[in-house]
């Protein structure tokens, strides 16, 4: 093997072994956080502050009976989790950490991550429909609306830098914004696509598929053991995925002061993003079902076409 | 590059044979999935990645899901795969499976001879398939954003809600 392959081989080994650390420890700092803003202390028992927490938590999902429901479709049953991780891991794939650090600079980066988060809507889908419980297909069904819905304006919301890099390529996008920082030409596309991005990843105040007061557990009900463990492993994968686009795409991805080096610029901001998903998880109430899908397609779906004609004509007005 | 464009294109075709054959409905749509995700690989083997991108976000991540939406909310059961496997019997299979393979045959021989032009691998980007629908092609475009739009008007009708009342006495009110 060559340098340029084993360096490859390095990256690749590097984001996967990272990505499947940063899971669980925001498992710890979601509860630390929430507890913080709580006054209340959240787990600080095994270990230095409470760290070792995810370690007992993930010993017990392993040993837990890995029980699969007479009345499910078997092979759709143990399928469906493992779809979530599968897209999510495979979107990583475009985003550059720093120069050089990226498994592959796709041409067609953006449109890969959103063909890989909507393939990740089967998961919930086909979860929820193969454990044949009427609570676990409610939540899927409302999980595929949902899902469907904010695709919609998550991809048109990221159009308005696409137009102004123009190019599709998450590295060509974070060179553009050397000069300026697409969050204050594109606010209107930053705020609509990290709602979406919420909603993509169905955390709270979205998780209306799982809502527990309504649905038990919505579609992961009948799971248990290490199928639920990477549903949730798989939730948490995608906030990181959703913060990291946001920082790529809007606040200049590893670009910074020098006094830092480009890689911790970037796991700086999208560490400041993951804790924005945490502060909304504790402090938003959940809303209905009917009053997302109405907020999704009667106001964020007009303003980002709004916000794509202006950019539109703005960048053609420039050119011309 | 031939060896893996030959490999998806034979995913493609299995899948979509079990897509037909399968008895299970949701069994079936998760082949053609995998059938549209294959065809989308093909795609960006011939040197067509934004199509092919688009083949995986329009029709295997929205449309797909949009049917399996509607067979969930039927919510089929064994009844279904009863009826399925009735109406999939060998006589009815047989005429059109004959057919078929004439066209199979038909297709075998001519790749064999190699009468068609080979395949000038030029890549196509999002620019130029955008030239190209803005260019020669506006008026198809034009024509399906009509059809849409009418599917949205007829959407709108449809799914329109009435002015709900809170209580009797403003029912009087309302009318």
């Amino acid at each position: 093997m060559d340098e340029a392959t084993i360096n490859h081989l390095l990256i690749v080994g590097g984001v996967l072994g990272g990505l499947l650390i940063v899971a669980p420890g925001l498992i710890w700092l979601e509860r630390r956080l929430l507890a913080l803003w709580q006054d209340r202390y959240g787990p600080n028992r095994a270990g230095p502050f409470g760290v070792l927490i995810v370690l007992a938590d993930t010993i017990k999902l392993f040993f837990k009976e890995d029980w699969i429901p007479p009345f499910a479709d078997k092979v759709v049953f143990v399928m469906a989790p493992a779809i979530v991780m599968i897209t999510v891991f495979f979107s990583f794939v475009i985003i550059p950490f720093a120069p050089g650090i990226i498994v592959t600079d796709l041409n067609i980066g953006i449109l890969f991550f959103l063909a890989m988060s909507s393939m990740g809507a089967y998961s919930i889908i086909l979860g929820g429909w193969a454990s044949n419980n009427k609570y676990s297909l409610l939540g899927a069904m409302r999980g595929a609306a949902q899902m469907i819905s904010y695709e919609v304006f998550m991809g048109l919301a990221l159009m308005g830098t696409v137009l102004l890099a123009n190019s599709f390529s998450l590295v060509d996008i974070i060179e553009a914004q050397r000069g300026m920082w697409f969050v204050i030409p594109q606010f209107v596309g930053f705020v609509i696509f990290f709602i979406a991005g919420i909603a993509e990843t169905h955390r709270l105040p979205f998780d209306i598929p799982e809502a527990e007061s309504e649905l038990v557990a919505g579609f992961h009900s009948e799971y248990s053991g290490m199928k639920f463990g990477m549903f949730f492993v798989g939730e948490y994968l995608g906030i990181t995925l959703i913060s990291s686009l946001t920082v790529c795409l809007f606040f200049g991805g590893w670009l910074g002061p020098d006094f830092l080096p480009p890689l911790v610029w970037f796991v700086l901001k999208t560490f400041a993003f993951i804790a924005l998903f945490i502060l909304l998880r504790a402090s938003l109430p959940r809303p209905r079902y009917d009053q997302l899908m109405e907020f999704g397609w009667k106001i964020l779906l007009p303003l980002t076409l709004i916000n794509l004609m202006i950019t539109a004509g703005v960048v053609l007005m420039r050119e011309g | 590059m031939q060896l893996a464009f030959y490999i998806t294109s034979a995913i493609a075709v299995i899948a979509t044979v079990m897509v037909i054959t399968n008895h299970n409905l949701i069994h079936a749509l998760l082949y053609l999935v995998v059938s549209f995700l294959a065809v989308a690989v093909v795609f960006y083997l011939l040197g067509a990645p934004f199509v092919a991108a688009l083949e995986v976000i329009i029709y295997a991540g929205a449309i797909v899901v949009l049917i399996i939406f509607v067979i969930m909310m039927l919510n089929l059961k064994e009844e279904a795969v009863a009826q399925e496997r009735q109406w999939l019997s060998r006589g009815i299979i047989t005429g059109p499976a004959l057919l078929s393979l004439v066209l199979l045959a038909e297709l075998i021989y001519i790749i064999v001879g190699a009468q068609v032009a080979p395949s000038d691998a030029q890549i196509v980007d999002s620019k130029a398939v955008g030239m190209s629908l803005y260019g020669p092609y506006v008026i198809g475009v034009e024509l399906s954003g009509i059809l849409l739009m009418a599917g949205i008007v007829g959407a709108y009708h449809l799914g329109r809600q009435k002015k709900k009342i809170v209580h009797r006495f403003l029912e009087e009110e309302a009318s």
